[in-house]
């Protein structure tokens, strides 16, 4: 078996990032991700990586743009307001086609918000992190070890598909610790013959670049780009389904709210209530599978979230409206308890009262 | 003997050349049309040329080759 | 015996700039210092926002296109990845002084080992010739109709000015390209700020007074008799920091 160390969620997805072969980190601090850059100040310069606090978010995700642009391994980490300083970033990312790990542990919005737990991040991860056509793969942990397991996981999608891998933690994750094991067969990574490594004289220039001029020419990459996003969304969608062969209540979350509806699952299952859980582990591609069950078994589904409902429009949308969706929440850093949930699965096994 | 050779059609006509030679060797022509739409430079007076290379180091669209 | 031609590292394509625009002139030097050097290619050229963001297609040596201001972070990161290469930015005022101060200043103050150029025409050409950062006081431009009125926006930023009060960078030189004596020096300083990086010397800035015809109003030629009674008045050209020669000194 394994052997397995008790560690912080941030600590194992540097750690983890170090194992899958990432050895160059840029980053800002932030209220609650710190500790993924400190962690990265230790290491790196005893394992011959480069660890370099940016001036910025901005900077930092610019400098994740040269290292990608060179076909190495590259992250950094931030929380909520210091993501969308990263937004210009990702969309030039997305734009030039170069893979990179990015990490959200997301706090409560909008503004400076607060400094607790926070899945309100939902959109701008999967829709809309900034300006342009273009998705980030958006992989959710709910565990310390799927915070190292994602992270490896989201290096290589990142660089099998040339585009930015988000991990959408919260707070929570960031900060418990729990028993990881971080032995992994890495596979190496792809050839990356467009990379700006100096030509040698030997071949023509490459350009790392997402300009195009022509409307023509780039209507023909974001056509490109999102045939590439529909072959993702067929083969990468990765879920959980907890009790949910005969369930009638359909409780969907993610990360930390995922947790919570666990128990409050098990509670309504020691009541008789036949609950289940969908659990996304992919954001983008939301799974879609899970929901065909769900379509044809479920009297409703309650989407849990900490947020003011984001991951809701994407459970509708999977069901294409055919069972009624309540939304079960708390905001602004408060987490859902396991009894705001099951009053939430009671109300809804008895027709729907809110 | 200096030999001026010109990339006529890269030519924007800016007269930059025109103006720094010592030996007036050169003029934008006054009826040719490049591909580009402009007057293009000409040697004029080639046999002047001492090759100093003035002009090549003022185009700033590198269309002048110098050769002794 | 050719006495000059076109640089290696120069690709064939013609370039987009407007006729006389200096430009075309910094890119050469560039070209010109890497030939010499003999190092196209192991080099890596960061190419900004701003009228020279197709500089990607201009040189022959591996190319990328950052974000507006952000070349120095890009550079970080590629110097970073690969400390044997060779990494140059080139950018425009709008981008180095404005949009892009911070990446600038603290590229310098940690004195990486990259190339700046830094070409400085007191305008926004590619948007059509708005208010640069280091638009000169008075001076008329789209989005200063009336002048630039220093008690409404300011003064313009002197950047090597401000740089050399920091310990980090190396070398910091400002230079013109609008006669041939100019051309020539500007030439030198391009290739000491490369020579540097080789020696593994740190942070070297050239700032390039240019010109724009186009957005200045004025013919090719009296553009660059503009540069003389105009802009080298307010920035004066010289060496403001050479960390080496001064350490050399002593």
């Amino acid at each position: 078996m394994a052997s397995k160390v008790l560690m912080k969620g941030n600590e194992a997805i540097a750690e983890a990032a170090i194992v899958a072969g990432c050895r160059h980190y840029f980053g800002y601090p932030i209220t609650p991700q710190t500790e993924v850059a400190a962690y990265m100040a230790k290491k790196m310069p005893k394992i011959g990586g480069c660890f370099l606090q940016a001036e910025s978010e901005i900077a930092a995700i610019n400098m994740v743009y040269g290292v990608s642009s060179t076909g190495h391994r590259v992250m950094t980490s931030s929380s909520s307001p210091g993501i969308s300083l990263k937004g210009e970033g990702l969309s030039y990312l997305a734009g030039a086609d170069l893979p990179a790990l990015v990490v959200n542990v997301q706090r409560g919005g909008p503004g400076l918000g607060g400094i607790q737990p926070s899945q309100s991040d939902y959109f701008q991860a999967t829709k809309g992190a900034a300006h342009g056509d273009f998705h980030m793969l958006v992989l959710a942990p709910a565990s310390v070890q799927e915070m190292a397991d994602l992270t490896v996981k989201g290096f290589d999608l990142a660089d099998k598909y040339r585009m930015t891998a988000m991990i959408l933690a919260d707070g929570t994750m960031g900060q418990m610790m729990e028993p990881v094991s971080l032995e992994y067969d890495i596979a190496p990574p792809p050839e990356k013959p467009w990379a700006t490594t100096g030509t040698n004289m030997q071949r023509e220039h490459n350009i790392v670049n997402s300009l195009y001029l022509a409307p023509e020419a780039l209507e023909r990459e974001n056509f490109k780009r999102y045939e590439r996003y529909k072959y993702i969304e067929e083969n990468e969608a990765m879920y959980e389904e907890y009790m949910t062969d005969d369930a009638e209540i359909f409780v969907v979350a993610f990360g930390i709210a995922a947790r919570v509806a666990k128990n409050a699952i098990n509670d309504a299952r020691n009541r008789g209530i036949k609950a289940g859980l969908i659990r996304p582990i992919t954001l983008w591609p939301f799974p879609k599978a899970p929901f065909v069950k769900a379509e044809s078994q479920a009297k409703a589904v309650i989407s849990v979230e900490l947020s003011m409902g984001q991951m809701i429009e994407d459970v509708k949308l999977a069901l294409d409206c055919k069972v009624p969706v309540t939304l079960c929440n708390r905001s602004g850093g408060m987490i859902p308890s396991p009894e705001q949930v099951l009053k939430a699965i009671v109300d809804a096994d008895n027709g729907g009262a809110k | 003997m200096a030999k001026l050779t010109f990339k006529t059609d890269k030519c924007k006509g800016c007269g930059l050349c025109v103006n720094v030679c010592p030996k007036k060797v050169l003029a934008l022509a006054t009826e040719k049309i490049n591909k580009k739409g402009h007057h293009p430079v000409e040697a004029v007076n080639e046999a002047e040329c001492i090759a100093c290379a003035f002009c090549a180091t003022m185009c700033p669209d590198c269309i002048i080759k110098v050769e002794r | 015996m050719v006495v000059f031609d076109k640089p290696h590292a120069l690709s064939d394509l013609p370039m987009h700039y407007c006729p006389g625009c200096t430009h075309g002139i910094v890119h050469r030097l560039v070209a010109e210092v890497i030939d010499e050097l003999e190092i196209e290619g192991k080099t890596i050229g960061i190419a900004p926002v701003g009228c020279s963001v197709m500089a990607y297609d201009y040189f022959n040596c591996d190319m990328i296109e950052a974000a507006h201001g952000r070349a120095p972070a890009v550079a970080t990161g590629v110097k970073r990845a690969l400390p044997e290469n060779i990494v140059f930015t080139y950018q425009g005022d709008g981008d180095l002084a404005s949009i892009g101060m911070a990446e600038t200043v603290h590229s310098a103050a940690r004195n990486e080992n990259i190339t700046v150029i830094f070409i400085n025409n007191a305008i926004y050409g590619m948007t059509g010739g708005q208010m640069a950062p280091t638009t000169l006081p008075g001076q008329v431009t789209q989005t200063s109709p009336y002048g630039r009125d220093v008690n409404h926006c300011g003064y313009p930023i002197k950047v090597c000015e401000m740089l050399s009060t920091l310990d980090g960078p190396e070398y910091l030189e400002r230079v013109a390209v609008n006669n041939v004596k100019n051309v020539k020096n500007a030439k030198k300083a391009i290739k000491k700020a490369f020579q540097n990086q080789v020696e593994g010397k740190g942070f070297s800035l050239v700032e390039v007074i240019s010109s724009c015809p186009t957005n200045w109003g004025l013919t090719p030629q009296k553009a660059l008799e503009w540069v003389d009674e105009k802009m080298i008045p307010y920035y004066p050209l010289g060496v403001y920091k050479d960390r080496s020669a001064k350490e050399a000194e002593k």
